[in-house]
C-alpha cells in the first residue's frame, strides 16, 4: 500500500506522512518562551534558568523552580479536572472556591489538640479536639470536593442550565460556605503527619541532579495524577466517552452513550481533584483560610486552553494541560525574574488566557474552511 | 408469505401542534428491501426516529420481530438489531475512524465500569476489515474524521451501519452527499445486504436509485403512508403523482 490513493476523490495519499500532534506546537511555545525570557535576563546581565548569583555550584535557579513547582503542582492538579470537564464541552467556574471550603473543612479535621502542651487556642471543634489520623481529613477533603462536583454535575446534566451557570452558582456558595465556616477565622495547627502530607518527602529526598523532590510532595501528587489521568483518558471507556460527549453530544446520545450520568462522573471526580489540592495546600501552608484558592479557575482554565484544550469540547489532552500548565508558570516566574510588576503580570496574565482561545477560535475557523 | 420482521401499527409523533408522523401503519418482510419516498418534511425521518427509539412515540405500537417493542433509546434498538444510518450524521468528530465505528459499543481487555480498558488494536482491525467488505476506503482510519470529506464521513457512517448489520438496516438518505462513484459503491454495499438477506428501509429521494435497489416504495405525504407499491407494479410517474398529491386523495389543504 505504500502508494494508496485517497479512495474518495482518488487523491494521492502518502501514508507515511502523518499530521503531527498538536501537542507539539505547546512544548514548541514552551521551548520558545523560556528562551525569550533567558534572552531578557542575559540583557540585563542575569539568567532565567541558571543561578548566576551566589551559588556558583547550583545549575538551575533552586528557589525559583521550587516555588514554580509548587505553583504548578497545586494549580495543575485543579487543571487536570478542568481538562475533563471542558473536553466533554462543560467548564467549571467552582474549583477555586471548592479549594477554599475543602481547605476550611479538611483543616478542622486535621487540627491537633493540643500546641506546646496547652489545648489548641485555634480549635474549630474546642474541647473536642483531638489528633485524628491523618485519613480522617483527608476522606473528609475528597467527599467535601466530591459532594460540590456532584452537585455541579448534576446542575448541568438534569436541570440543563448552562455549566457556566451552575458553576458560578457553586463558586460564590462555596465561598460563603469557607467563610462562613469559622467566621472567617483561619484554621491552624495540624497535626504532624498532616502538615508532613506536603512537606514530608514521598520520595524520601530523591534527587535528580539539582532537582531535588524534597518538601515536593504537590509536585509527585501532581505528576501521578497527570499519569494517571492521561492513562485513562487515552485507554479507557472513560476518555472515550468524554471526547465522544465533547465533539458531538448529540451523536454519543445515540451511539447510547448515557450522557448524564457521564457528565455527573466527570464533574465529580473534578471537585475531587480541586479537594485534594486543597489538602496539598493546607498541608503545605499548615493554615487555612477562607480566601485560599481565590482565582485558580481561572488559572487552571487558562492552563488547559494554553495547553490546546479546546473550550468548544472535544479536543485537547492532559498531556497539553501539563506542558500549559508549565508554560503558565514559566510565564509567572519569568515575570518575576524580569522584575516586572505584579499589576502588570495579571494584565499580561489576562491578556495570554485571551489570546489562547483566540488562537483556539482561530484554529476552529480555519479546520472548519478546511 | 415469508415472516415480518418490522410491523408499526397507528404510529403516531406529534411535536407540539405539528402532526410530523400520523396513524402510520407500516410493514417489513424478512430480507425485503423497501424505500420510504416523499417530500421534504413528509415525516421520513420522524418515522426512523421513532422506530429507532430516538423519539418516543406519541402513540401506536411497534413490532420488532413478531414482539412488541418499546425501546427507551437507541441503544436498546441497537442491540435489538436495528442498525441506522441517520441522517444527521451521528458521527464524533474529533475521534478516529474505528472509535465511531465502535462509539458505544467498544470492544475491551478488561472490564472495570467506566474505566473498562479499550482494546484498541483489535477495534483498529475489525475496522479495517469493515472497510475492506463494504469497500469504502479511507486514507487514515487514525486520524480524527473531522478533516475528512462529508463522504468520506458518510461511508464511515455507512461502513458502520453495515458492518453491525444483523435484523435490520435502516438508511435515512444514505447518498445525499455523494459523488457518483461513491454513490454507485454504497449502493454496492445495499446489494451486498440483500444478498445477505438482511432487510433494509431506505429513505431517498432518488427515484432512479429507489427503483434499482428495493422491493417495494412506501410514499410518505404530510405525515401519512399514502402508497405502498411493488415496485414491478409502479412506475415513476406513478411515485411523483402519490408524493405531490396528485393521486392518493386527501388533499383538500
Ligand atoms: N423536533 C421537532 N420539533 C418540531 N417539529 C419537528 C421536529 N422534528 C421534525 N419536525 C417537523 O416534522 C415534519 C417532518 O420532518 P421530517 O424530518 O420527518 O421530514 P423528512 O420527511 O425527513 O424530510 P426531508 O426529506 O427533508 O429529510 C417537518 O415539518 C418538521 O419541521
Ligand atoms: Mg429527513
Amino acid at each position: 500500500m505504500a502508494d494508496a490513493t485517497h479512495g474518495l476523490g482518488g487523491l494521492k495519499y502518502d501514508p507515511a506522512k502523518r499530521t503531527r500532534a498538536p501537542e507539539w506546537n505547546v512544548f514548541g511555545a514552551l521551548v520558545l518562551i523560556v528562551l525569550i525570557f533567558e534572552i531578557l535576563n542575559r540583557l540585563n546581565g542575569g539568567s532565567f534558568l541558571f543561578n548566576t548569583r551566589d551559588n556558583v555550584d547550583a545549575i538551575f535557579n533552586q528557589q525559583r523552580l521550587d516555588i514554580m513547582i509548587l505553583q504548578v503542582a497545586i494549580i495543575g492538579i485543579i487543571a487536570l479536572g478542568v481538562t475533563q470537564v471542558i473536553i466533554i464541552g462543560g467548564i467549571d467556574l467552582s474549583s477555586g472556591s471548592v479549594v477554599g471550603a475543602t481547605a476550611m473543612i479538611v483543616m478542622s479535621f486535621a487540627q491537633t489538640a493540643t500546641v506546646n502542651g496547652n489545648p489548641n487556642p485555634k480549635a474549630i471543634f474546642g474541647d473536642w479536639a483531638m489528633d485524628l489520623p491523618v485519613i480522617v481529613p483527608i476522606a473528609v477533603g475528597l467527599a467535601c470536593g466530591l459532594f460540590a462536583g456532584l452537585v455541579n454535575g448534576l446542575l448541568v446534566a438534569y436541570t440543563r442550565i448552562p455549566p457556566f451557570i451552575a458553576t458560578l452558582g457553586m463558586m460564590v456558595s462555596a465561598r460563603g460556605a469557607a467563610r462562613w465556616w469559622s467566621n472567617g477565622q483561619p484554621v491552624s495547627f495540624p497535626t504532624e503527619s498532616y502538615g508532613s502530607l506536603a512537606n514530608g518527602d514521598l520520595l524520601g529526598g530523591m534527587t535528580f541532579g539539582l532537582l531535588s523532590w524534597q518538601g515536593q510532595n504537590p509536585a509527585v501528587v501532581f505528576v501521578i495524577l497527570a499519569v494517571l489521568f492521561h492513562l485513562i483518558m487515552t485507554y479507557t471507556l472513560y476518555g472515550k466517552r468524554s471526547y465522544a460527549i465533547g465533539s458531538n453530544e448529540a451523536a454519543a446520545r445515540m451511539s447510547g452513550i448515557n450522557v448524564d450520568r457521564h457528565k455527573v462522573l466527570v464533574y465529580a471526580i473534578a471537585g475531587m481533584l480541586a479537594a485534594v489540592a486543597a489538602v496539598l495546600l493546607t498541608s503545605k501552608n499548615l493554615t487555612a483560610q477562607a480566601g485560599m484558592g481565590v482565582m485558580y479557575e481561572l488559572d487552571a482554565i487558562a492552563m488547559a486552553v494554553i495547553g490546546g484544550v479546546s473550550l468548544a469540547g472535544g479536543r485537547g489532552s492532559i498531556i497539553g494541560t501539563v506542558l500549559g500548565a508549565a508554560i503558565f508558570s514559566v510565564i509567572i516566574s519569568g515575570f518575576t525574574s524580569i522584575r516586572l510588576d505584579a499589576y502588570y503580570q495579571e494584565m499580561v496574565k489576562g491578556a495570554i488566557i485571551v489570546g489562547a482561545v483566540v488562537l483556539d477560535q482561530w484554529r476552529q475557523r480555519r479546520r472548519v474552511r478546511g | 408469505m415469508s415472516k415480518i420482521i418490522l410491523e408499526t401499527r397507528g404510529l403516531t409523533k406529534r411535536y407540539g401542534g405539528v402532526h410530523a408522523l400520523e396513524d402510520a401503519d407500516f410493514v417489513l418482510h424478512e430480507g425485503e428491501h423497501v424505500a420510504v419516498v416523499g417530500d421534504n418534511g413528509a415525516g421520513k425521518s420522524t418515522f426512523v426516529r421513532q422506530v429507532t427509539a430516538v423519539e418516543q412515540r406519541t402513540a401506536g405500537e411497534i413490532l420488532f420481530d413478531g414482539q412488541p417493542v418499546n425501546f427507551a433509546g437507541p441503544l436498546e434498538a441497537r442491540e435489538a438489531g436495528i442498525e441506522t444510518v441517520f441522517q444527521t450524521l451521528a458521527l464524533a468528530d474529533d475521534l478516529d475512524v474505528p472509535s465511531n465505528l465502535f462509539l458505544g459499543r467498544e470492544l475491551f481487555k478488561f472490564r472495570l465500569g467506566p474505566f473498562s480498558w479499550l482494546d484498541r488494536k483489535a477495534m483498529r482491525e475489525r475496522t479495517l476489515e469493515a472497510l475492506k467488505t463494504t469497500a469504502v476506503k479511507i486514507p487514515n482510519v487514525d486520524n480524527p474524521i473531522r478533516n475528512m470529506s462529508g463522504g468520506q464521513r458518510q461511508c464511515v457512517s455507512i461502513a458502520r451501519t453495515a458492518a453491525f448489520a444483523s435484523k435490520l438496516v435502516i438508511m435515512d438518505e444514505p447518498t445525499a452527499a455523494l459523488g457518483v462513484q461513491e454513490t454507485a459503491q454504497v449502493e454496492n454495499i445495499i446489494r451486498g445486504l440483500k444478498d445477505r438477506g438482511v432487510p433494509l428501509i431506505l429513505i431517498s429521494h432518488n427515484l432512479r436509485q429507489v427503483f434499482d435497489l428495493v422491493d417495494r416504495i412506501v410514499v410518505f405525504r404530510r405525515g401519512r403512508i399514502v402508497a405502498s407499491l411493488r415496485r414491478d407494479e409502479t412506475d415513476g410517474n406513478d411515485i411523483v403523482s402519490y408524493i405531490t398529491g396528485v393521486k392518493g386523495g386527501q388533499d383538500a389543504a
